[in-house]
């Protein structure tokens, strides 16, 4: 669990943005639209080109001596002390959490610490480091929101999400019974346990569906993944979007593409 | 420990987790009692935490039940110490095994032929009503839900809540066939018919046996909490009562039962406290005019010992068995308790079965979790059981040299061919050229992506590679 008291720093000039393996790959336009809020805001942004992935799908499978040679390759990119933040909450909780427990009896577990401090899941970033004001551009609609477990529960950014949505002067923000509840993705327990996953991911898909909401967003490519992914196969009416890019295309004057 | 100790009198085999995961999905009815009672028991407990500090109160839990740990074998000591104080007799089994021989040659003893039995999970963890059947002696269930489940010949599914898996016209039916009962479903009745039948047991039983909430080392005391007076009747009425428990069920201090009881009841089932609170401090006095004529503490190690061996496992210990985390997890209320195959199932079975029966039997335990964190979030000990998860994964794969299993068992899920995907998997993310040279050629070829990913597009379908990855577009913006 995440300490209950943050300590947000104040507003730097530059940050480190850390992609993860699932935005680099799948949802490019949600990355680009992070880090075009940030720069908005006046911040700097820098983005370490030999970063790959956090660690996470290995760590999480047990394989810890492979997901360390992996986490270790990341150590190294952010010689700077900024601030490093992710599009992700379970990415974010990987680096943030797991990593002194991953380098724990290693050589390099201070460094592991230091970095796993700087790291921020970056809607709570947006909020409440830059004290973002959003400006809604877009037409009334409505949306609901689903937090994934990773941002709720490990980095504690459960109202962040709603909070910037409600900013949003034209959006109407939905809330499905059973928000809280995990969607069935969970990594390689998608595809180790399918029915069980399957059963929860149509159950969130339902419970989002009732709400009226043709769209929602969420925090973290894998929710998204498994969430849109069984609205499609299955044709019910949801469409899901990276919370970023659903942000960055409100409030921007030019229309983002939709990934 | 002898070969048949851990073997379920049902022969349920832990390591088919899967099928029978299937199949309760597909079982309307299993999702639908599941649903509701995990509903239900899920709001319970957030109105009866309403208006207090829980994040304090689950940090003097867990502080309670970490200075308790830190102290076992002395505190243990302190209880034997006062327990024979007070004239209970101490006895200490190293397994099941051990356990049931220990209850049976108390029972011989006294040539008892019947065992009226209160809520104990260790006396499931010992199998011990078909222990003693096998012996000739009749154990009969007294808590209402464990009576059901005796009735229909299983094992409780939920550690608090043992029938929790059947409703009220499932149970009609079970005492109708069993009991000659009326069918009827009226709870009142089937309850009141369910006492008559108990009644009398209790009235001739030569033997009571209870579990043990909590076990005060200061006063060589043993708490039992309960709601339908069958515990106060077991630990009474019979001429001797014998009390079974895990070995980390010992608290140093009265007070410190005042907190753990408050977070018990309420994370459980969502009550302020429960009907009845039994502390147990000897047998019937001279000048006493009832209560039993000997009490037995067996004292179970059944591998705990060897869990508390290890720094991180240890914290398994702290668990006060309140369920909450079965109550809060996804995947207990999709396939319910039974599916697990195991004494306790959800997310505390998880962590604690592998240690009790072995990796290479609970293997699957530990990935039937999406780590959603539901279950550490509720814990009233704080047990950091999603990190537990992963460590015991981690174990099932021996998947760390710098840090080695200890489970046994260790080692158990270890697959050659996901061993090298995870291999490669680490070299290409550790190189990144290799890592963007892969993910472009991956985003130019996309077309060629599979369709079908295993069990991914069973229920979805496959996520689609971008065009340009993010690596790519920002070579592009030249930064
Ligand atoms: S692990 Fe925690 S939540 Fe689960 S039964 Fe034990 S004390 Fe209760």
């Amino acid at each position: 669990m995440v300490d209950p008291i943050k300590v947000y720093p104040p507003k730097p000039s530059k940050v480190y943005f850390y992609g993860t393996c699932l935005v680099d790959m799948f949802y490019p336009d949600a990355g680009m639209a992070g880090i075009q809020l940030l720069e908005r805001e006046g911040i700097e942004v820098i983005f370490p080109e030999n970063q790959t992935c956090c660690g996470q799908p290995a760590y999480t499978s047990g394989y810890h001596d492979e997901a360390r040679a992996v986490a270790k390759a990341q150590l190294g990119l952010f010689p700077e002390d900024w601030p490093i933040v992710v599009p992700s909450g379970s990415c974010g909780g990987m680096m943030r959490k797991h990593y002194p427990a991953l380098f724990k009896d290693t050589g390099d577990d201070v460094k592991a610490a230091e970095i796993a401090g700087r790291v921020w899941e970056l809607t709570d970033f947006l909020l409440n480091v830059c004290h973002i004001k959003l400006e809604d551009l877009g037409e009334p609609t409505t949306v609901a929101m689903h937090t994934s477990c990773s941002a709720r529960r490990e980095m504690g950014v459960a109202e962040v999400g709603p909070k910037l949505l409600g900013q949003l002067s034209n959006v109407n923000l939905v809330e499905q019974v059973r928000t809280e509840e995990c969607c069935g993705f969970g990594g390689t327990f998608a595809i180790r346990h399918p029915e069980i996953s399957g059963a929860m991911v149509s159950e969130k898909v339902d419970a989002i569906v009732d709400t009226g909401a043709k769209d929602f967003v969420t925090t973290d490519c894998g929710c998204l993944m498994n969430i849109a992914g069984y609205a499609e196969k299955n044709r019910k009416p949801l469409e899901g979007q990276h919370i970023l890019s659903f942000l960055w295309e409100r409030t921007s004057a030019k229309k983002g593409e939709r990934s | 420990m002898s070969e048949t100790a851990h073997q379920s009198p049902h022969h349920i085999d832990v390591k088919e987790f899967h099928p029978r995961a299937q199949a309760a999905i597909h079982n309307p009815k299993i999702r639908q009692n599941f649903r509701k009672a995990m509903d239900g028991l899920m709001s319970k407990r957030k109105s009866a935490f309403e208006g207090w500090d829980l994040e304090t109160l689950r940090d003097l839990g867990a502080n309670i039940r970490l200075r308790a740990l830190a102290n076992l074998p002395d505190l243990l000591e302190q209880l034997e110490e006062k327990l024979t104080e007070n004239g209970i007799k101490v006895h200490w089994a190293l397994d099941s095994d051990e356990a049931c021989r220990i209850v049976r040659d108390i029972c011989v003893a006294r040539d008892a032929k019947s065992v009226i039995k209160g809520k104990s999970m260790v006396s499931e963890e010992m199998e011990l009503n078909h222990y003693l059947e096998g012996q000739g002696i009749e154990a009969l269930e007294s808590d209402l839900g464990e009576y059901i489940v005796q009735l229909a010949g299983e094992t409780p599914s939920h550690i608090i809540m043992p029938a929790i898996h059947k409703n009220t016209g499932e149970i009609s039916e079970l005492m109708h066939e069993k009991t000659g009962t009326d069918l009827s479903h009226d709870v009142e009745y089937l309850t009141a018919a369910a006492r008559q039948q108990l009644r009398e047991k209790f009235m001739n039983a030569d033997v009571g046996v209870s579990g043990v909430n909590f076990a005060v080392a200061e006063t060589g005391t043993l708490c039992l909490v309960e709601n339908e007076g069958n515990g106060r009747m077991t630990t009474t009425v019979p001429p001797c009562h014998i009390a079974v428990t895990g070995i980390e069920k010992v608290v140093p201090n009265l007070e410190d039962v005042t907190a753990l009881m408050a977070l018990l009841t309420r994370s459980a089932t969502g009550q302020h406290i429960t009907t009845y609170f039994n502390m147990i401090s000897g047998p019937r006095k001279a000048d006493e005019m009832d209560g039993p004529e000997e009490v037995h503490l067996v004292l179970v190690d059944n591998g705990r010992s060897s869990i508390y061996q290890d720094d991180e496992l240890l914290d398994t210990l702290r668990c006060i068995r309140c369920g909450a985390c079965m109550n809060h997890c996804p995947v207990y209320t999709r396939v319910g308790g039974h599916t697990y195959g195991t004494t306790y199932p959800g997310p505390i079975g998880k962590i604690l079965m592998p240690h009790l029966i072995g990796l290479d039997e609970g293997r699957h335990l530990p990935t039937a979790s999406s780590l959603c964190g539901a279950c550490g979030e509720v814990c009233p000990v704080k047990i950091p059981i999603p990190d537990l998860l992963v460590r015991l994964r981690q174990e099932s794969v021996d998947g760390d040299k710098l840090h080695p299993a200890r489970v046994t068992g260790h080692g158990a899920k270890r697959g050659a061919m996901e061993a090298m995907i995870w291999k490669g998997w680490s070299w290409m993310h550790a190189h990144p050229g290799a890592y963007r040279f892969g993910t472009n050629m991956a985003a130019r070829f996309r077309m060629l992506q599979p369709g079908q990913i295993g069990g991914w597009t069973q229920y979805r379908t496959a996520p689609k590679l971008a065009p340009k990855t993010l690596h790519e577009k920002l070579k592009e913006r030249g930064q």
